[in-house]
């Protein structure tokens, strides 16, 4: 079986170049190994090989992130390696940064697997360990020794497509991703426990620490809502009768977008929701309760609002993860911009 | 109150002449149970199937649950103000034919429904797959409404469970467990030198299919209330067919809730078991801002030094676990929260739709949206017709080979919020 090649990137000081006064040198690339790539090479033994090494400036990296990452990307394609590796670079902040930052847009442009290593405190650490997967190391080059044997072990089971375990059994920093495992106890005993030891001062550890959730700051108000187009967005799951994209009743994968032109309200004959996770009769015999298209057509006519815009977006909020929630008001926040919208009434259930 | 659990271990169940439990086995009379189903009018047809552990068979829609159970002595009936008359129960001598259940299934309702695969993937995530299963598949009268439909399907799994109980009656339990929890005063002068604990029991009251039943009345329509622990041992709580199927609290839940057994085992130990405060999760703002106050203050004027606090469902309901939480942290009362995780299919997602720093002991049965692929079953109880659309499943769920692939919210008892499972999340 022929090796897995390997593309390293590393800054000028591991490449032996120099430190900060030279730290604006532009990207090259060199066959083979250098620097810290020798003792990676080392550790890889006989799975993969290095097979150039992209040096570059961590102030040029910084200064001009845009081309030095075009030029890098470039090099790594015209070697088509099966891996890509950056650093390790400990607490160096520039230096991790710019590991982060071309692993990403290799893994994003060229979709091979990429791996990196540096301090949990790097700011690198903090921007991309969401992305990639970076192998904790301490935070100076004296741990070089113990960091390429766990960068290494990592990257064979990357290439090969391994299944990866825990952090702490992969060595990289945890992601914020949630797996599921089986424990030892069932959730009841652990649960009494911990109780017991909270309840004692004792130290325990929570299975899941609180998230944190973005704020979005309200709009400002409108100056004439007898003048604006006002658009009607739900997650409450209401859709025209039969549910014709198959919106899911839990866990939306995707919204849609519906015409309200000619309806004066919605009836039990037209339309009904797909909504898994309330008493759904309500909302089926009348579903201008939670799409509320009767009151706001009175609206219309009254002159309270300009207009009802044309078309109304729907999903199911139930179970949906923020993710994909993020995702699809997104996309329609900048149709319903484009289509001169002024306000949007959302309604959830 | 004290009750002892007289536990009848059933290790396979028959279909017979004569409903009867001899050596471990449950003996079944079929007809027996069709003509009771078939008292209530709504219901046009009922098939009864055997589902035993490592079978090759695949239960859907599953509705709730039920371990049969019977009242032998003490005060009162099983399954009060539900089957029996509303008399206190949780007194005396009970006894269960553990290892058994009846599960309820037929055409959904609505889309909570879930599955239960007795082998395979899906078996390892659903304790129901390890018990012999009664199934109880019942056909709605064309044209009757949806929560009527609920109730006559409810009712028909209590009622055959109180049917099966009923065979229990003479058997010499192979195991008898007592619990026994004192009048307030008397609970906390026995154990002074030990913490006092609680349990905050939040129960499902979103409506149609979100519903649960406290000695018969529906549980949006309580305030939070106290009860002694046994009595939901006797049946005091039921569920309502509720949520999907990952975090509902089926009714075996209920009766075999693992909160309740785990404090008992410290009891008088490590710490003191003082009562269990029953609360809903209601929709309105109003609801959630009363009961929530509630149950703080009933940990308070319980003299409690901490609680356990169980959610059950997802979104709306994290609201009013949180809240839970907070207020009753803010009367000096330490929490432990157990709940489960909507994270996202890649798990990247914030796994609550509400969160506090108070909230800072956390149990998690799981991340609902896993995908898992269940393989064909040689036989299906019940109807694959659903699975696309039952809360968890998605358009293509159900593939032509009778494969399914969903997110494990599809599957009965899942990521169960009373910790009944091994089942758990971590960060990667």
């Amino acid at each position: 079986m022929s090796k897995y090649k390997v593309v390293h990137y590393i800054n000028q000081f591991f490449a032996g170049i120099g430190g900060e006064e030279k730290a604006n040198i532009p990207p090259e690339m060199r066959d083979g190994v250098v620097g810290p790539g020798m003792a990676l090479a080392a550790a890889f033994e006989a799975d993969m090989e290095i097979v150039a090494t992209i040096i570059c400036g961590d102030s040029y990296y910084a200064e001009n992130m845009e081309n030095a990452e075009a030029e890098i990307l470039e090099m790594v394609k015209s070697k088509s390696p099966d891996m890509f590796i950056a650093g390790p670079a400990f607490n160096a902040g520039r230096y991790g940064t710019a590991c982060g930052a071309i692993c990403k847009a290799v893994k994003d442009n060229l979709g091979i697997p990429v791996l990196t290593g540096m301090y949990v405190e790097n700011p690198g650490a903090d921007i991309f360990k969401k992305d990639l997967f970076i192998v904790e190391t301490k935070n100076s080059a004296a741990d070089m020794r113990k960091a390429i044997p766990k960068m290494a072990a990592l990257a064979i089971k990357m290439a090969k497509g391994e299944e990866l375990g825990s952090p702490s059994e992969e060595n990289y920093i945890e992601r914020g991703v949630r797996r599921n495992i089986f424990r030892e106890k069932r959730g009841a005993e652990r649960a009494v426990e911990m109780l017991v030891a909270k309840v004692n001062n004792k130290p325990f550890v929570t299975e899941y620490p609180m998230p944190v959730f973005d704020h979005v700051a309200p709009a400002a108000a409108l100056k004439d809502l007898k003048k604006a187009k006002i658009a009607v967005v739900t997650s409450g799951g209401i859709v025209p009768k039969g549910n014709p994209d198959h919106i899911e009743s839990s866990s939306a994968s995707k919204y849609g977008k519906y015409d309200l032109t000619g309806f004066d309200y919605l009836t039990d004959e037209t339309h009904e929701t797909a909504h898994g996770g309330y008493d759904p009769c309500y909302a089926n015999s009348n579903p201008n309760r939670v799409l509320p298209v009767d009151v706001l057509r009175d609206l219309e006519k009254e002159g309270v609002i300009g207009e009802l815009h044309k078309y109304f977006y729907t999903t199911v909020g139930n179970g949906t993860s923020v993710g994909n929630a993020v995702k699809f008001s997104k996309e329609y926040a900048q149709e319903l911009l484009a289509d001169g919208v002024d306000g949007v009434i959302m309604t959830s259930t | 109150m004290r009750l002892e659990l007289g536990k009848i271990k059933i290790a396979d169940v028959q279909f017979s002449e004569e409903t009867k439990v001899e050596n471990g086995t449950l003996y079944v009379n079929k007809q027996e149970i069709i003509d009771l189903v078939m008292e209530d009018d709504h219901i046009v047809k009922c098939v009864v199937e055997l589902a035993r552990p490592g079978e090759s068979v695949r239960i859907t829609p599953v509705k709730d649950v039920i371990e049969p159970r019977v009242k032998v002595e003490g005060p009162g009936g099983i399954f009060p103000g539900m089957i029996n008359k509303v008399t206190t129960v949780g007194e005396g001598r009970t006894h269960t034919l553990n290892g058994a259940a009846v599960v309820t299934c037929g055409k959904i309702v609505g889309f909570q429904e879930g599955i239960i695969d007795m082998s395979g993937p899906g078996a390892e995530l659903t304790p129901f797959s390890k018990l012999n299963n009664v199934c109880v598949v019942v056909e709605p009268k064309e044209g009757i409404e949806q929560h009527t439909y609920e109730k006559a399907a409810r009712m028909a799994g209590l009622k055959v469970a109180t049917y099966l109980g009923k065979a229990a009656i003479d058997v010499e339990p192979d195991e008898i467990v007592a619990y026994e929890t004192k009048p307030l005063l008397e609970q906390v002068a026995e154990y002074p030198d030990l913490p006092k604990v609680g349990y905050v029991y939040m129960l499902q009251t979103q409506g149609l299919l979100h519903d649960t039943y406290v000695y018969g009345v529906d549980a949006k329509k309580i305030i939070p209330t106290v009860l002694y622990p046994t009595e939901i041992m006797d049946g005091a709580v039921l569920s309502g067919n509720c949520v999907s199927a990952c975090d509902k609290n089926t009714s075996y839940h209920h009766l075999n809730n693992p909160i309740i057994e785990e404090l008992y085992k410290k009891h008088g130990k490590e710490i003191n078991f003082i009562g269990v405060i029953a609360t809903n999760e209601n929709v309105y703002l109003a609801d959630k801002e009363r009961s929530s106050n509630w149950s703080a203050k009933f940990a308070k004027y319980l003299g409690l030094d901490a609680v356990i606090i169980s959610q059950e469902g997802f979104g709306n309901p994290d609201t009013d676990l949180i809240m839970n939480c907070k207020k009753i942290e803010n009367e000096g009362v330490k929490t432990v929260i157990v709940t489960d995780e909507y994270a996202g299919r890649d798990g990247a997602s914030q796994s609550l739709a509400d969160a506090d720093p108070k909230a800072d002991a956390v149990v998690t049965g799981g991340n609902a949206n896993e995908v898992i692929v269940l393989p064909p079953m040689d036989k299906v109880i019940g109807m694959l017709d659903y699975a696309d659309k039952i809360a968890g499943g998605f358009d293509g769920s159900l593939r032509p080979d009778g494969s399914i692939e969903a997110e494990i919210q599809v599957i009965t008892g899942a990521t169960n919020e009373l910790g009944f499972n091994k089942y758990s999340a971590t960060t990667y």
